[in-house]
């Protein structure tokens, strides 16, 4: 089912959670909200599900405004971070619940019912484990369980709320590609919460970054790594170097020194921030465009080396990491002064914060005015 | 304490034994000590004494029409005002949990009064509210609706004292119900009235339960404030603990502990059956042992 926001407000008190949303979901698609706490993602998917009520805007479900809707009637499934198991019931009542609740006219039979729950527990792979409790199952288990139940009702949109928060790191892992699994099983529009980018990144068709109650760049994963719309995404999607730069057309200049490096579109003149990852910068060959960085010091954590240099003009403090058998690794000694080069990196006007709080609306508005990208050879 | 004697032949053996919360024995033995003193012991005698009867006689003090009214009435009155205060009592602890409203404090306050009100004094209040001529009493006496000095009265009483119970017991229990899970069976598509019968419900019942045990207990046994409103007419009005205090006064301490020993046995039962119960439900949320 295709799902339409339309400028969604909501606030608590004088906190806006949710500063005019607008999103599209398209029918069938595995979609993260991906920011950090505070950012508006699980009001969203709260106000989506009819849990919550937005002081303005729409929820398009196929077409059908939903926000008059209660939750009883917008048959969404919700998953929760802990679960939210019914504690006196078996695990297959647990399931059937959003059957038996059914209107007499509507609710199938008992036998029926059973089957059906049996059945959502085989798709979870807990068939034989019926009778039990809830407080007799593994996080892991109980997860799943919760989404039996919610698939049990045949939702319209799946809505899961951080469902790998409360597990650890190999479940939560496993889970993750299980999930994966069962989606393009089932096809369930599918819209999950997360703080986790790697969890985004690794589950979803589809990221959308938020921050302070506004969506700040939706994309594929991929187009949301490479091509980060606002510094907060570039940041929020891993670790970042800011260097300071001058662009004049197409050319780039990192630290004032000319270098072959070029943006792929054009600027005006003028003073930049160039975005670096700290996995984009590498050792230059002699004769290639570079900068000059000396080695703080070098800290091996296992497979990757992490390393602590300083921009020598900008006096800028740089961090590198690499393979620990690359061919760049002997060269990081600290004390000594090396070549740096960028492989990839983001342009953004200088001076731009990375936390929203301080951006105009303006920006928000119009991210891709403002946002470049380069890529060098 | 076998584990200290051993200590220096086997000194790997007395570690296995040793515990962050030592003293089991100790604690034990002390809890054991003071339950008999200041439970089982007093039990003990008034079974001791009422054994100075022999069947035939206990049957005899039992049996007769007003010692069978009174065990009639204390017993009912009490399983009706438990009743009562369960429903009300829940309902009491719900607005506490789920609503903010003004003077909530103060109210949550009052709630306790029953516990320190000496029982005599709420016995005094509550029979001249209730009197024919009291400020409630006047407007119910034409009604024919009679509370002091009928049975009526005792359950008015018994409710009185016995609501805190209720109301103490359930309250944690919400406030800890997690407010996800109602929300979960709202998406799930059930309606506010499911979600309390068959979600809020059963996650309260032990508490529940609790409350009502312990509110029943407490009317079972309530003396000061029911014989005020009672209006203590044999046959009709008098409840159990009273006819006690009468045949001790007639020096008929058989008789006095007969009485005694049928209301222990009565209450020891219900609150066994009631005990099972919670058990039962406890039981249901796969609680394990």
């Amino acid at each position: 089912m295709d799902i339409q926001i339309r400028n969604i407000h909501k606030g608590f008190g004088s906190f806006p959670a949710l500063a005019g949303v607008d999103l599209d979901i398209h029918s069938g698609e595995l979609i993260a909200l991906l920011g950090p706490s505070g950012s508006g993602k699980t009001t969203l998917l709260r106000t989506i599900a009819g849990l919550e009520y937005p002081d303005a805007g729409q929820i398009l479900f196929g077409g059908e405004d939903t926000v008059a809707l209660p939750v009883q009637q917008r048959r969404v499934g919700f998953v929760f971070q802990h679960y939210a198991l019914f504690r006196h019931m078996t695990i297959l009542e647990n399931v059937a619940f959003g059957l038996r609740v059914r209107p007499r006219s509507e609710r199938p039979s008992d036998s029926a019912i059973k089957k059906k729950a049996a059945e959502l527990l085989d798709l979870v792979q807990l068939g034989g484990l019926e009778k039990r409790y809830p407080s007799q199952l593994s996080g892991g288990q109980r997860q799943r369980v919760a989404l039996a139940r919610a698939l049990a009702i045949e939702p319209r949109v799946l809505l899961l709320d951080e469902p790998f928060g409360a597990l650890d790191a190999k479940v939560r892992k496993d889970l993750r590609r299980w999930l994966r699994e069962l989606h393009d099983k089932t096809g369930y529009t599918t819209v999950f919460v997360t703080h986790d980018q790697e969890e985004a990144l690794e589950l979803a068709d589809r990221v959308v970054v938020m921050s302070r109650g506004r969506i700040e760049q939706v994309g594929s994963t991929d187009e949301v790594y490479e091509n980060p719309a606002t510094p907060f995404v570039f940041d929020f999607m891993g670790n970042t170097n800011i260097l300071p730069g001058n662009v004049r057309g197409k050319e780039v200049f990192v630290q004032g020194t000319p270098s072959s490096i070029a943006s792929t579109t054009l600027h005006e003149p003028g003073p930049v921030d160039i975005y670096v990852r700290p996995i984009d910068l590498r050792v230059a060959d002699p004769g290639i465009p570079s900068f000059e960085a000396e080695i703080l010091s070098t800290q091996r954590t296992g497979p990757v080396v992490r390393c602590e240099a300083r921009a020598i003009e900008s006096g800028v403090t740089l961090e590198i990491e690499l393979p620990h058998l690359h061919f760049d690794v002997p060269l990081l000694k600290p004390s000594a002064r090396v070549q740096l080069r960028l492989t990839n990196f983001s342009v953004f006007p200088k001076g731009t914060p990375i936390t929203r709080q301080a951006l105009p609306d303006v920006v928000s508005n119009a991210p891709a005015e403002y946002r470049e990208r380069g890529r060098a050879g | 304490m076998t584990a200290l004697s051993a200590a220096p032949d086997l000194p790997v053996k007395s570690l296995k034994h040793r515990s962050v919360m030592p003293g089991f024995g100790l604690s034990l033995g002390f809890t054991v000590f003071y339950l008999c003193l200041i439970v089982l012991i007093p039990l003990a005698g008034v079974f001791l004494k009422t054994a100075d009867l022999g069947w035939g006689g206990i049957w005899h003090v039992v049996s007769s029409p007003r010692v069978d009214a009174a065990l009639r009435l204390s017993f009912g009155a009490a399983a009706i005002a438990a009743t009562l205060n369960a429903i009300f009592g829940l309902l009491v602890a719900w607005v506490f949990v789920r609503y903010d409203f003004f003077g909530k404090k103060l109210l949550d306050a009052t709630i306790d009064l029953p516990f320190a009100l000496p029982t005599a004094v709420a016995g005094i209040a509550l029979t001249a509210l209730y009197s024919g001529n009291g400020w409630v009493g006047q407007y119910l006496e034409p009604l024919g609706i009679k509370v002091a000095f009928t049975p009526l009265g005792v359950i008015v009483a018994m409710t009185f004292i016995g609501l805190p119970f209720v109301v103490r017991t359930v309250q944690p229990v919400l406030e800890e119900a997690e407010k996800e899970l109602e929300e979960a069976a709202a998406s799930l598509g059930a309606t506010r009235w499911q979600t309390i019968m068959r979600v809020i419900l059963p996650a309260i019942l032990p508490a529940l339960l609790t409350g009502y045990a312990l509110s029943f207990a407490r009317a079972v046994g309530e003396y000061g404030s029911v014989i005020f409103i009672a209006g203590n007419l044999p046959m009709k009005s008098e409840i159990a603990p009273l006819l006690i205090i009468i045949k001790l006064e007639e020096f008929d301490y058989a008789g006095a502990t007969a009485v005694a020993a049928t209301m222990l046995v009565i209450s020891f039962l219900m609150l066994l059956v009631i005990n099972l119960l919670q058990g039962w439900s406890r039981s249901r949320s796969g609680a394990k042992k």
